[in-house]
């Protein structure tokens, strides 16, 4: 089973006068089939932490360990889905998603095959021939997805994917993404400010405070996704009392006021 | 009420088409308040404005009001070009006049192509290329054809070397330029997403870069014909027994204005006939510009 092991990561910025800690040393755990989503304010180091993972930023200290070894740049067994879906538009969407695997020596046939098969899982393989500008925002994040998985990575991290999306066409791709991830098995990390997406896809949802960029709360086992896949109800699970007393939590904590707990569900990992 | 809450929404029903009023009515559908600047198409009235100069040159020179010297009649200068299209000018035809000018043009904009295109890209690519090669670029671009000239006929002699050089030039910084600007118009995102597919450095610039460059050298490619062709007179001073420019600087001698004019038209048309021809394959090759 793939893991991903964070181990006191730390992120400072030069800026003018000095040093700015963008992340106060962060620890993580994560195991096949985990999704992991980070909630926060803009400026909580949740995308540092991301780029760190992908590779496309350096720690200043600690270490990210990909099944035991060290991450140093990105690579093929992290996919990274984009808020602006960075798709290339001279390519069609098969060619697109096929793209990694073209680059690696696949031959044209076998990379196609999967790139219909990871097309057909986000449920737009009709689309294949099609050219990307021509697809609707949600398509093309759909498309950017796929292209994640065509790769097979460890790990899928995703930046905020559904930013760009109006709230309809997010709801519905909330919802292949889970049914997606139910069928791969993948890592997730996933980033978002929506404290309703957090809840409705995390196992394991993890609120980032800024300054410096922190873990402040962990929720462990959330149950929301999974009930989602055994009904396929997404109405019924976020009008539920629990999932609407969570939320009304998370955003306490989120707006810095806390809320009288009653449960342990919550538990401070930094004060 | 069939609502837990005890509250319910009004159901609207959904209205009945009302007729649209006429355009001729007091409430126009369009107003002058709400558009956007420079809206709506252009070829009509460009057409007209064509015709109308036309016109003007047809009744000023007509009526006498310019002397033939100064403006020689629309007439006049068609009855030249029928002359030179069937050869029976007294000078060589107008296809031989044509296709020296062509030839110098597009070899010159070939070897451009050849040479300023990998240029261009070394500069976007590497500070030491940027290095090499920023400062004589930067130094001749802005230098009219005709203040090198004389050096060129010292060095290179009157055959087809200078007058190719001379357009190759004048063809070569702009295209450089556009593909050095090029090379940075790939988002990070793009470049991002490739590297976690495991592409190295050079599939980096084979598949993101270059590509997302393409709609900026096509541009600087039909800059660069344009440049071209403007240099195209330049270039033909240099002893040249053949070529439109050659034409008009010769029948200029002779104070033939019906020829210089008729040449400026060829050239003119010709000039624009290929800035169309470029406009076509940039809707062909990158039909995605501007798109994402």
């Amino acid at each position: 089973m793939p893991t991903l092991d964070i181990r006191d990561l730390t992120v400072n910025y030069a800026v003018k006068g000095g040093m700015l800690q963008a992340l106060a040393p962060v620890n993580l755990k994560m195991q096949g089939g985990d999704f992991v989503v980070a909630l926060g304010a803009s400026g909580c180091g949740k995308t540092t932490l991301l780029n760190c993972i992908a590779g496309f930023l350096p720690p200043s200290s600690g270490q990210i360990l990909l099944d035991g070894l060290p991450v140093a740049g990105p690579g093929a067994d992290r996919g990274v889905v984009f808020q602006k879906h960075a798709l290339m538009p001279w390519l069609s969407v098969r060619d697109n998603v096929a793209l990694g695997q073209r680059m690696r020596g696949v031959d044209r046939v076998t990379r196609n095959r999967n790139a219909d098969e990871k097309l057909a899982l986000v449920g737009i393989e009709k689309y294949a021939e099609r050219a990307v500008y021509e697809l609707s925002g949600g398509m093309q994040q759909r498309v950017g997805i796929a292209r994640a998985l065509a790769n097979d990575p460890a790990v899928l991290l995703m930046d905020e994917p559904m930013g760009a999306l109006d709230a309809f066409t997010r709801e519905t791709v909330q919802e292949i993404l889970l049914r997606a991830w139910a069928a791969t098995h993948k890592m997730v990390f996933f980033i978002t400010h929506s404290v309703e997406e957090a809840l409705f896809l995390a196992t394991r949802l993890i609120v980032m405070s800024p300054s410096p960029g922190r873990i402040s709360h962990v929720y462990d086992d959330m149950p929301f996704s999974r009930q989602f896949l055994e009904h396929g109800d997404a109405r019924k699970v976020k009008s539920e009392p629990e999932f609407i007393r969570l939320r009304e939590e998370v955003l306490a904590i989120v707006h810095h006021r806390e809320p009288a707990r009653d449960g342990a569900a919550a538990e401070a990992v930094h004060a | 009420m069939p609502d837990i809450d005890g509250r319910a929404a009004t159901v609207v029903p959904i209205p009945s088409p009302v007729a649209i009023p006429p355009a001729t009515d007091r409430h126009p559908l369009k107003t002058s308040r709400f558009k956007v600047p420079g809206e709506g198409s252009s070829v009509v009235i460009s057409v007209v404005t064509v015709l109308a100069l036309i016109a003007v040159w047809f009744l000023v020179t007509n009526m006498g009001w310019v002397k033939p010297l100064f403006l020689p009649s629309p007439q006049a200068v068609a009855d030249q070009f029928y002359e030179y299209l069937t050869g029976r000018a007294n000078d060589k035809p107008l296809w031989q006049h044509f296709a020296a000018s062509m030839f110098r043009v597009f070899s010159a904009f070939f070897l451009a192509c050849l040479t300023a295109i990998p240029v261009g890209i070394a500069m976007g690519m590497s500070r030491v290329a940027r290095g090499i090669f920023d400062p004589p670029l930067e130094f001749y671009r802005p230098l009219p054809p005709l203040a090198y000239l004389p050096l060129i006929i010292i060095w290179f002699g009157i055959d087809e070397l200078p007058k190719v050089l001379l357009i190759f030039l004048s063809c070569f910084a702009p295209l450089a330029l556009a593909a050095r600007a090029g090379m940075r118009s790939a988002s990070q995102e793009q470049i991002n997403a490739v590297y976690s597919m495991g592409a190295s450095y050079a599939q980096v610039i084979r598949h993101v870069i270059l590509p997302a460059a393409l709609p900026d050298i096509l541009i600087g490619m039909r800059i660069a014909i344009g440049f071209g062709w403007t240099t195209l007179v330049a270039a033909e001073m240099v002893a040249a027994s053949v070529g439109l420019g050659q034409m008009v600087l010769n029948a200029s001698n002779f104070l033939r204005t019906d020829i210089v004019v008729m040449g400026i038209i060829v050239i003119g048309v010709v000039a624009y006939l290929f800035d169309l021809l470029m406009r076509w394959i940039e809707l062909k090759l990158v039909p995605w510009k501007g798109r994402m």
